[in-house]
């Protein structure tokens, strides 16, 4: 069976989610029921960390098309960092890089959220 | 011609499964000579195409058979699957709109897409009460 974990914390007001193991239909719920956990605690600066992100099908691209509306009518976004090549290809293949904030590493996304 | 060889895995509709159904492609494209980049490609389409079938054809009845064929000939793979749940139309399938998508919080749509921007050949036909996808990838 698919593995998925997140592990929360926060760094500047920002709240990273680590992500690790396989992203699919069966492991999108959890990420699906995190997302909403945030949005109703209005935290909704998010950094995702793909650091640990093995694999990701549309399944688990679809939950982040899902809620990003949310977010940022609330002021929000959610930036992705830190993706392997491989799981980079994906969101390039779908053409998220030009609706998400894709970027190498934590710390510039974390930036991102400073006016 | 060159020997086919195949391999065929049996499993249950299920989103349990897909990691297993991962596994089972992978080991063997990589047996047939395949590199990362098209092995990493391969199990994507797989997967969505499983997917699709869990969510639409069976409507995620548990318990629907779906049978993966693999077949090797010369410098190719071509991968069938098979279910026995409602028929795909790929003629009623349209494009999705990214900036649609995200206006509507729409989530699916995107695996036939993916499927066929990583396979080279994908045909969907429909033999009696069986629905069946076929697809290839040159080596």
């Amino acid at each position: 069976m698919s593995k998925f974990e997140i592990q929360q914390r926060s760094r500047e007001d920002v709240i990273i989610l680590d992500i690790h193991g396989e992203l699919d239909a069966h492991t999108a719920p959890i990420l699906e029921k995190e997302l909403q956990e945030l949005i109703e605690k209005n935290h909704v600066h998010i950094v995702v960390n793909g650091t640990g992100l093995d694999y990701i099908s549309s399944a688990g691209l679809g939950v982040f098309m899902a809620y990003i509306e949310d977010i940022r009518s609330k002021e929000g976004d959610i930036k992705i960092s830190n993706l392997k090549p491989k799981v980079f290809n994906v969101f390039d293949l779908l053409g998220f890089p030009t609706l998400y904030d894709i970027v190498d590493e934590e710390q510039e996304a974390v930036t991102r959220f400073k006016p | 011609m060159p020997e086919i060889t195949e391999h065929t895995l049996r499993i249950s509709a299920s989103t349990d499964e897909l990691e297993r159904i991962r596994h089972f492609v992978a080991d063997h494209a990589r047996n047939f000579g395949f590199g990362d980049d098209d092995i990493n490609d391969i199990i994507l389409a797989v997967d969505e195409a499983c997917t699709n079938i869990i969510k639409h054809a069976y409507g995620w009845q548990k318990g629907k058979p779906i049978h993966i064929q693999l077949g090797m000939r010369g410098k190719e793979m071509l991968i069938t699957i098979l279910d026995e749940g409602k028929p795909f139309d790929p003629d009623s399938y349209r494009l999705p709109s990214m900036q649609d998508q995200l206006e509507q919080k729409k989530r699916s749509g995107y695996g036939i897409l993916l499927i066929r921007k990583l396979m080279d050949h994908v045909e969907y036909r429909k033999r009696k009460s069986r629905n069946e996808i076929r697809m290839t990838k040159k080596r």
